[in-house]
């Protein structure tokens, strides 16, 4: 009696191991489907980071907060592992922003790491004079003609005692 | 104040005895006092990879005789550098950031009208600093009072301790519309900063004294007011300068000549 339930118990278990096996191997796959790989995309500009590509890939969010508080503080703005020299290398041809599309530099990796970042709360993702460089990037240069046909327009006088006040 | 106007046109800071000075100066600036040393270098510009030095204290004087009723070129120039929106383009007037804005004074007794701009004043003792529970209000090396972004939590602590009311906060998402050279952001204090990113590329000018000096007021003078021989100084010495809220003791970093 006891032998009969030891060999179904064996026979049971061997085929719960062949079903997990064959559903393992079934859904394997489809798992890794689900999350695409991050683009990276060449920096459009230079062939070299300022560091190697892998200390970088570990450590840009160190360097990024040392130089960060050096310029915040004490106003140096060295262009090396400044966040803008980021921006200006590695800004994307197609939105001419590190972030404003999911395949753009910074986003892409973030995304697929699940690590959020404020940086651009604040800090424009596009570079310097980035209206003349990239077609797409329409945005600034509205504000700007915003900003131009504005020189010339006055506040009221209300507004202007309600400033004052 | 116009009795005084002719008088103060034969003192020694009429505009073209200031010409001739600045003139003047600018030749001097560019002299070599060493083998490789300028003196344009005491002047403004600092090597890129130095800190912001103690030596110089940054200010600016205003002259409000001189400032121009219903002229708002200051406020415009600040808001085309620094990139927030002016008040009259804003969704929320009363939400608007105002690093600079201008101000038209009337003395209740004598009608008198006076114009000036009022903007952050660079305090030597900054209330915002002393109240900030977290640090990030500052007084960097040369005197200029920032907002550390990075470490603002919003409390806008510092807005009620300014007496000039020189700081606002930033209420709703910017969308990307910042200066790559000026970031700011919600949920942060602001206010002017004496266009810290034109001084540290060696400008030596704000952008608001130089769209002042441009439509030909030269109602604003920016510059080191630790130099004796600066600009800045040199008119200071000259003319009667006021604090605002003196009574305070806060030594400021803006001075306002007729108020």
């Amino acid at each position: 009696m006891a032998s009969k339930i030891k060999s179904l118990l064996a026979r049971g278990s061997a085929v719960l191991t062949a079903a997990v096996l064959g559903l393992g191997l079934a859904v394997g796959p489809a798992q890794a489907g689900d999350a695409p790989k991050p683009v990276i995309t060449k920096a459009v500009k230079g062939e070299q980071c300022v560091e190697d590509t892998e200390y970088m890939r570990k450590n840009h969010m160190k360097l990024l907060n040392v130089h960060r508080d050096k310029t915040v503080i004490e106003g140096v703005r060295t262009p090396k592992h400044s966040l803008k020299e980021c921006i200006n290398c590695h800004a994307s041809e197609q939105t001419g922003s590190v972030a404003a599309a999911k395949e753009d530099f910074c986003v892409s990796c973030h995304s697929y790491a699940a690590v959020k970042i404020d940086c651009f709360d604040c800090h424009s993702t596009k570079p310097q004079g980035s209206a003349a460089m990239h077609s797409l990037n329409a945005e600034t240069a509205h504000y700007k003609h915003k900003l131009a046909s504005q020189a010339n327009a006055k506040v009221s006088a209300e507004e202007m005692a309600g400033i004052a006040k | 104040m116009s009795d005084m106007k002719p008088m103060s046109d034969n003192t020694p800071s009429s505009p073209e005895r200031r010409r001739f000075v600045g003139a003047a100066t600018a030749t001097a600036a560019g002299l070599a006092i060493a083998p490789g040393v300028m003196l344009i270098e005491v002047a403004h510009g600092r090597p890129e990879d130095q800190p912001a030095s103690s030596a110089v204290r940054w200010g600016m004087l205003v002259d409000a005789t001189k400032c121009a009723t219903g002229c708002n070129d200051c406020v415009t120039a600040c808001s085309t550098e620094n990139g927030w929106t002016p008040v009259a383009e804003s969704k929320h007037p009363k939400q608007a950031p105002q690093w600079i804005r201008k101000l038209e004074l009337q003395d209740p007794l004598t009608q008198m009208e006076t114009n000036l701009p009022m903007l952050c004043q660079h305090c030597a003792e900054p209330p915002c600093v002393d109240v900030c529970p977290t640090g990030a209000s500052f007084k960097r090396a040369d005197g200029i009072v920032l907002v550390n972004r990075h470490t603002c939590i919003g409390c806008r602590y510092c807005m009620m301790a300014c007496p000039y009311k020189a700081r606002s906060l930033v209420h709703e998402s910017l969308n990307d519309t910042q200066k790559p050279d000026v970031p700011r952001g919600i949920g942060c204090v602001e206010a002017c900063t004496f266009c810290v990113q034109k001084v540290d590329r060696g400008d030596g000018n704000t952008a608001c004294a130089e769209a002042c000096t441009a439509a030909g007021h030269n109602a604003l003078l920016f510059g080191d007011m630790n130099d004796p021989e600066s600009e800045i100084s040199r008119r200071l010495r000259e003319l009667p300068t006021k604090q605002v809220r003196a009574d305070l003791n806060l030594n400021l970093g803006v001075r306002y000549h007729g108020i």
